[in-house]
């Protein structure tokens, strides 16, 4: 079926080559004994042992993880509340503007919603630090999960529903035995969006955040300002490392679910009527 | 016992011909709008306990807006429902004694086949304990026993439809609302299983009103019939009374096969009418439908099956015409005739097949004689 041409081979090289070698010159240069990033002298853990011995580097890693886990649970509930009204609601007042404002902030540039939400903190005499790094990630990833979770409602059978309804559910019940169960894949989805989206941003983040509570993001690039450090290198590695697991423990849990699924049908179909 | 209450119904269970009987539901000037779109309007219908009520019509006839009022999915515009003498408005789905079967199924796929029966169940006032003893009776009714672990993705087509049937019939609601429910499954599987909705609708005893689009499953399970059109109940009858005595030229088009013929019609006073069909050709004479009056533009409607087809002009009968044969189709079990009158139009006359070998006696472009009794046709106004 495929055949490797030399044209394939070269555009398939060039294209990993493009994605992949900048990661790769870092995951090497992590493990680089020289204190001057771009000589090598010898393979070395060094930075490694440094990097878990600098207190201000866990802290933030601290920070964003507590900000990044409390701000997409959040978001999910408020952005999964939000879907719901807006594919379930029926045709209410100014539904249409409702709809138009919750995904705005996916447009709208960072800058302008970090600025924004500086103003309002400092209006209302809120201090700047961990809580308005929160509600800052809250507000703006909001609207991710509402985009995941309302294309998934759209396209489940309603009288799924009607039939709780009609077998004695209150509209709550109904809410939380069936649509709650059919729709958390995208639940989850819609939450490590979130979470994901809370942890690498950088522009918000520096808006929000106070002398008390610095995230990772703003720690590395004000570090990487002074000049890059193999500290970081070693950082950017772990990171690299904990995405790759993520991704491929997916990518295996879907696969064995279309395998389960395609054995399932197969056991309906022999079964006959 | 099946058999014996099975023989028995056709000729006791009428309860609409009763007056001291009072109807389990009562539609009473019902009208239903989607902004500027009628739904259902203005329709009156009662509904008795026990009953297998069919709603027939074409699609967007307001059939399934009708069931989902019952069900608590939609509220009239104008009128009033009851059940059992309770006015419905205001009540919504969960507290009414009425469960729907869907036409999508709707079965809870996160849920085993087990858990999807025992739903609603849960959601009673039911014990706990009982619980399990329902699940299994409606099981049982159904034959699913072997299937209760599965989940509803890795069970057949037809299976799913007897789950969605169970779990709609676990709390015995006094009233079981069906939407399409056949309509997913193959010609063969659809008639068997609605010979097994007769059968579990005689042993739970509850009042069924099923939805459909297809005149030939109304006309098999239900006790009566209502056809629709347009937002209207045109006419409610029992399957004999609504193919034999149709009300009008539409529901006797709608349902089966029909020859139509317009004319002029001149009422006699034993009860027949005369049909000026054509020029020359003799008038026809047939039964009044409802509401014909004296002189007005009519149509006689015959059914296929009581024309009868012959080579020699057949003595004895006031309805005879002459034509020639344009089409047979052969259907195997019966074959159809399509016989061209002087006039242009065409008649289509039935006869059965009931003999293996028998000689087909006519074949194309032979001149034959056809005719029918004056009770075989209605003439209706229209």
């Amino acid at each position: 079926m495929t055949r490797f041409t030399w044209f394939n081979v070269t555009a398939l090289t060039l294209g990993f080559a493009f994605l992949y070698i900048p990661m790769i010159i870092l995951v090497i240069y992590s493990f680089n004994e020289s204190r001057l990033v771009t000589v090598w002298a010898g393979f070395s853990t060094r930075w490694y042992g440094e990097l878990v011995g600098d207190e201000a580097f866990l802290n933030a890693a601290w920070v964003t993880l507590r900000v990044a886990f409390v701000s997409s649970t959040i978001a999910t509930v408020l952005g999964t509340m939000a879907a719901y009204v807006l594919v379930r609601g029926g045709k209410f007042m100014g539904r249409t503007l409702f709809s138009g404002m919750i995904y705005a902030p996916l447009v709208m540039p960072e800058v302008i919603t970090g600025l924004s939400l500086l103003l309002l903190f400092i209006s209302i005499g809120l201090d700047r630090g961990i809580l308005t790094i929160i509600l800052a990630h809250t507000t703006f990833s909001m609207c991710f999960v509402s985009v995941v979770v309302s294309s998934r409602l759209v396209s489940f059978d309603r009288s799924v529903e009607e039939a709780a309804l009609d077998l004695g559910c209150t509209p709550f019940d109904a809410f939380k035995s069936v649509t709650l169960p059919l729709i958390a894949p995208a639940v989850i989805a819609g939450w490590l969006l979130a979470f994901t989206l809370s942890l690498d941003d950088l522009v918000i983040a520096s808006f929000t955040a106070g002398p008390s509570a610095t995230t990772l993001p703003i720690k590395i690039f004000s570090s990487v300002r002074l000049g890059v450090s193999p500290e970081i290198n070693a950082l950017s590695t772990i990171l690299i490392g904990i995405v790759t697991v993520g991704v491929i423990t997916a990518s295996l849990v879907s696969k064995r679910r279309l395998v389960q699924q395609q054995r399932d049908e197969k056991l309906a179909d022999g079964q006959g009527a | 016992m099946t058999s014996a209450v099975a023989a028995a119904r056709p000729a006791e269970f009428a309860p609409w011909n009763d007056p001291a009987q009072t109807p389990l539901i009562r539609f009473e000037n019902v009208t239903k709008r989607f902004g500027d779109f009628t739904a259902v309007d203005d329709v009156d219908l009662a509904i008795y306990r026990k009953e297998f009520f069919a709603l027939l019509g074409p699609s967007g006839c307001g059939k399934t807006t009708l069931m989902r009022m019952l069900a608590g999915f939609e509220t009239a515009t104008e009128g009033r429902i009851t059940i059992g003498d309770e006015d419905m408005a205001g009540i919504p789905p969960n507290r009414r004694e009425v469960n729907m079967m869907f036409q999508s199924y709707a079965l809870f796929p996160h849920l085993s086949v087990w858990d999807n029966i025992a739903f609603g169940l849960k959601r009673s006032d039911m014990a706990k304990d009982k619980i399990p003893d329902r699940v299994q009776e409606m099981l049982r009714l159904t034959r699913l026993e072997k299937f209760a672990r599965r989940k509803p993705h890795q069970i057949s087509g037809g299976q799913r439809q007897r789950v969605a049937l169970a779990r709609a019939l676990a709390k015995a609601p006094k009233l079981l609302l069906l939407d399409e429910p056949l309509g997913a499954l193959d010609a063969k599987l659809r008639q068997q299983t609605q010979f097994e909705l007769m059968d579990i609708q005689e042993k739970t005893e509850t009042t069924f009103v099923i939805v459909t689009h297809d005149q030939e499953e109304a006309m098999t399970v239900a006790s009566r019939v209502a056809v629709m059109d347009n937002g209207k109940v045109i006419q409610v009858d029992t399957p004999a009374r609504i193919y034999e005595t149709p009300n009008s030229v539409y529901v006797a088009d709608f349902i089966g096969d029909v020859n139509l013929i317009e004319g002029n019609a001149t009422l006699k006073p034993d009860g027949l009418v005369r049909l000026a069909w054509a020029e020359g050709a003799p008038e026809i004479i047939a039964t009044a439908g409802e509401g014909l009056t004296d002189g007005a533009r009519a149509s006689f409607v015959i059914r296929p099956e009581k024309v009868a087809i012959s080579a020699e002009r057949p003595e004895g009968r006031n309805n005879v015409v002459q034509g020639r044969i344009h089409d047979i189709a052969y259907l195997g079990n019966i074959s159809t005739y399509h016989v061209e009158l002087p006039g242009g139009q065409i008649m289509k006359a039935q006869t059965v097949n009931n003999r293996r070998q028998s000689r087909r006696g006519f074949t194309w472009d032979d001149e034959v004689w056809l005719s029918w009794t004056d009770t075989a046709g209605l003439v209706l106004a229209g």
